[in-house]
């Protein structure tokens, strides 16, 4: 549960937002964080936080309803056939919004609040935007849109689900988000080891060519567009935007510097944009119900619904489509059956995948799921894959096992990436086991300080942060590893995990050892 | 002149013996040779070098043309990862000889086909056993007890990660998420996941690919089986829609009975294993939900 204080903080601003309309109570919160008593005198702009911090947090009383969430076929409830998709709402007035053109797709995206899936959290509107500056209709090269189903992140299961139980969500929203975009093809890049999503999909492809949806004429609005299926190979890196664009190119999947960015300069040369499959497959639902709708979830600027995927030391288990600023102890109490062990047994929570830093219980306890409330706890929301950790979990490990995920998955193309991989890796497997000198944890994290922000793409940051969150919240942990083992072994170890005494018995035979 | 020096040899003789009775070299550690999970160089060997033809069977060049068709006619070689996993489906492992052909078909230079090759993991430039089984040990598994089913296949197939079996049956690898993190923990079995497993379910479902690799005769070290995953998903009769089947109960065929992949512990797929806390209300589209300004009549 929630902490006292918090709670009546909820209510008090769950009881204000019952009586005035959801607009009416964002005003009165931005109004309340501009602060000043004499508000844009000087017809001055006041600048708010970048990141939202007083918004309340959303309180329905039966949380969201069955007849919201868009991915209505998540357990495979009906087959994932165009017949049982078009009765389950999908293809609905698709030639309508093809037809009604680019700016009013993106306009009502950008309205609808929707922000990137896949990690970044971008606001999606504003990203297809980017793929029509000035002038682009002069322009004569296909453009492309480019579907990011490399879903490698650790603790991620979102679009695997989306492939093959709703796959016309995904293909409906590649015609939509490429009219938006004017893209003249789709290309889907899925996973290697995704065979049976990759097949569901392909079939679901040819399935929506059979039935003229896409291709020639889509739908019947004079719209031509196709959509390709590409399988990866297995690399986690080619789930980075232009690494992706590499690995589509049949070229090893190695990040490119940017600019260009890919909306200039990206997959065969040409214009392109690399979107989620989870932000991709929501767009046509958002259209169809209206951008008010998906708006109405969430807190500002958080909006909409989400898939979580929790993994880890749970009761059941489970991938669950959700509101958006769900509290991280309601959304596990409830689709999860709890922590194993209840709540108090409770060590820490990954909230956002791999690559996000690990949150301690303390800070779990009253914690938001949405982008910015994560991002205000120094951590990040990602692909919302939470992992849960109980009190049997030894933390350091799973931080090391990922330094190891990541040392592996590093492409090897820019030096901090590639070599501090493997040394956080070496200095984890020694704090792991204990052997590792006390200062050794300062050097970590200042290593961690350095690659963050010098590499091509985000893989550095992605092995960096796991590793400064278990700095920042388990450090006593760490430390009394090591006074266990000194205290064991007789020493504390040597630099470079060499016993106290490995000096008398002859093993350090060069003058850097 | 020899009375003079016999005092000298008697006497140094004596060091003489002491030192070489010495050990004359420190020992030094050496530890293994730091190696990847695969070696990164071609090495001929006796089933994977130039000598051994390679040619696409007649299925296959169809479908090298169907997948070329996708790609800018320019940009042929965006076409080499599905070709290589074409190669590597026919011919059992992506040899030198396959990514030549490869290299061949797209008028690429073969060192770019060997870039593509060493730089992916699931093109396997050695030699795989008919069985390639797949571990997942990152985090979400590790939690979820991987490490149990790691040492279920190590004492049920008697191999080590990275090792094939005698009888060429099967190839035990470790791998990094495979992304079926709720499903946990998981083995990928050439084309298809099996999860939620065991150590002892782990070690029912070796016995059984086991078994029913001997009635069938299939032998080791053969092209790979094409995964049975997808086979009977979608395309299902009008109106209805087939459901998912069943998972994790069973797949029979020439009288050998095989675990179908998918969750082993009674769940269809990821949701929660004690009913469902969602989507218990699922209705048929309702044209009342479209939005109400009428943008899209």
């Amino acid at each position: 549960m929630l902490s006292a204080p918090a709670k009546t903080a909820l209510r008090s601003s769950a009881s204000a937002s019952t009586s005035l309309n959801k607009g009416a109570v964002r005003a009165l919160s931005t109004a309340a964080a501009s602060q000043p008593a004499t508000p844009a005198q000087d017809g001055q702009q006041k600048r708010g936080m970048a990141t939202v911090q007083d918004a309340p947090p959303v309180h329905r009383e039966r949380g969201l309803k069955d007849q919201d969430r868009i991915f209505t076929n998540l357990y495979g409830h009906h087959g994932a056939d165009l017949k049982s998709a078009m009765k389950y709402g999908d293809w609905h007035k698709t030639k309508e919004m093809v037809l009604k053109g680019h700016e009013w797709i993106i306009s009502e995206i950008k309205a609808s609040g929707l922000r990137g899936r896949g990690g970044a959290g971008f606001p999606s509107g504003m990203k297809w935007s980017f793929m029509n500056p000035k002038g682009w209709e002069q322009g004569n090269t296909p453009r492309y849109l480019v579907v990011n189903a490399d879903e490698g992140e650790p603790g991620t299961c979102k679009d695997r689900e989306i492939m093959r139980k709703d796959p016309h969500k995904l293909i409906e929203g590649c015609l939509v988000a490429g009219r938006a975009m004017n893209c003249t093809a789709a290309y889907i890049y899925i996973r290697g080891e995704f065979y049976h999503e990759a097949s569901v999909l392909q079939r679901a492809i040819q399935e929506a060519y059979q039935a003229g949806l896409i291709g020639k004429n889509a739908c019947g609005s004079g719209y031509d567009f196709d959509v390709f299926l590409h399988r990866g190979m297995g690399a986690y890196v080619c789930g980075e935007e232009t690494s992706l664009i590499e690995s589509l190119e049949g070229k090893p999947g190695k990040p490119r510097l940017k600019p260009p960015f890919p909306a200039a300069v990206g997959v065969f040369g040409c214009p392109s944009t690399v979107a989620n499959v989870e932000t991709i497959a929501v767009a046509p639902t958002i259209l169809r119900r209206g951008a008010g709708w998906f708006n109405s979830f969430g807190r500002e600027r958080n909006a909409g619904t989400k898939l979580f995927c929790i993994s880890g030391h749970v009761n059941n288990p489970t991938t669950v489509e959700e509101e958006m600023s769900i509290p991280l102890k309601e959304l596990i109490d409830k689709h999860c059956g709890g922590v194993t062990g209840g709540w108090d047994n409770l060590k820490a929570v990954i909230p956002g995948g791999s690559s996000t830093p690990i949150l301690p219980k303390n800070i779990c306890d009253d914690q938001l799921m949405d982008f910015d409330a994560l991002k205000d706890s120094q951590s990040g929301l990602g692909t919302a894959a939470v992992i849960v950790m109980d009190q049997s979990t030894d933390v350091v490990r799973a931080i090391a096992r990922l330094s190891k995920f990541y040392h592996h998955e590093s492409c090897g193309q820019c030096t901090p990436c590639r070599e501090g991989s493997k040394w956080t890796e070496q200095i984890m497997h020694r704090f792991e086991t204990g052997t590792a000198r006390q200062r050794e944890i300062d050097m970590m994290q200042e290593l961690t300080k350095q690659v963050e922000g010098h590499t091509i793409c985000a893989l550095g940051e992605a092995f960096a942060w796991p590793i400064q969150g278990l700095i920042r919240h388990f450090r006593p942990e760490l430390e009394a590893r090591i006074q266990e083992h000194a205290r064991t072994n007789g020493g504390e170890a040597l630099a470079g995990g060499w016993q106290h005494d490995a000096g008398k018995k002859g093993m350090l035979i060069s003058p850097g050892m | 002149m020899a009375s003079k020096l016999a005092p000298w040899a008697f006497r140094s003789s004596a060091r003489v013996l002491r030192t070489a009775s010495r050990q004359q070299q420190r020992q030094f550690r050496v530890s293994a040779a730091p190696r990847s999970d695969t070696l990164n160089v071609h090495r001929d060997t006796p089933d994977n070098n130039l000598n051994i033809p390679f040619k696409f069977n007649a299925q296959n060049e169809k479908l090298i043309q169907e997948v070329l068709s996708r790609y800018p006619s320019q940009y042929k070689k965006a076409a080499v990862m599905p070709l290589l996993d074409l190669g590597q489906r026919q011919h059992g492992f992506t040899s030198i000889s396959v990514m030549n052909e490869v290299a061949r078909i797209l008028e690429m230079p073969p060192m770019r086909v060997y870039e593509v090759a060493t730089f992916y993991t699931m093109y396997n430039r050695n030699p795989v056993g008919r069985f390639h089984v797949q571990c997942c040990t990152t985090t979400p598994c590790q939690l979820k007890g991987s490490d149990g089913i790691m040492k279920a296949i190590e004492e049920q197939l008697g191999v080590h990660p990275g090792q094939t079996t005698e009888d060429k049956m099967f190839t035990f690898t470790e791998v990094e998420c495979l992304g079926a993190c709720v499903n946990a923990p998981m083995v990928q079995i050439n084309d298809d996941y099996f999860e939620d497993l065991t150590p002892e379910t782990t070690k029912s479902l070796l016995v059984a690919l086991k078994e029913a690799a001997e009635k069938t005769g299939a032998g080791g070290m053969a092209p790979g089986l094409p995964g049975m995953s997808g086979q009977d998903e979608v395309s299902g009769p009008g109106g209805e829609g087939k459901q998912i089947p069943e998972q994790g109960r069973g797949y029979a065929a020439q009288g050998a009975k095989l675990p179908a992949p998918g969750p082993f512990s009674g769940r269809k797929t990821c949701e929660p294993s004690h009913g469902l806390t969602s989507l218990t209300d699922v209705k048929e589209w309702d044209p009342k939900l479209m939005r109400t300004d009428g943008e899209l009549d």
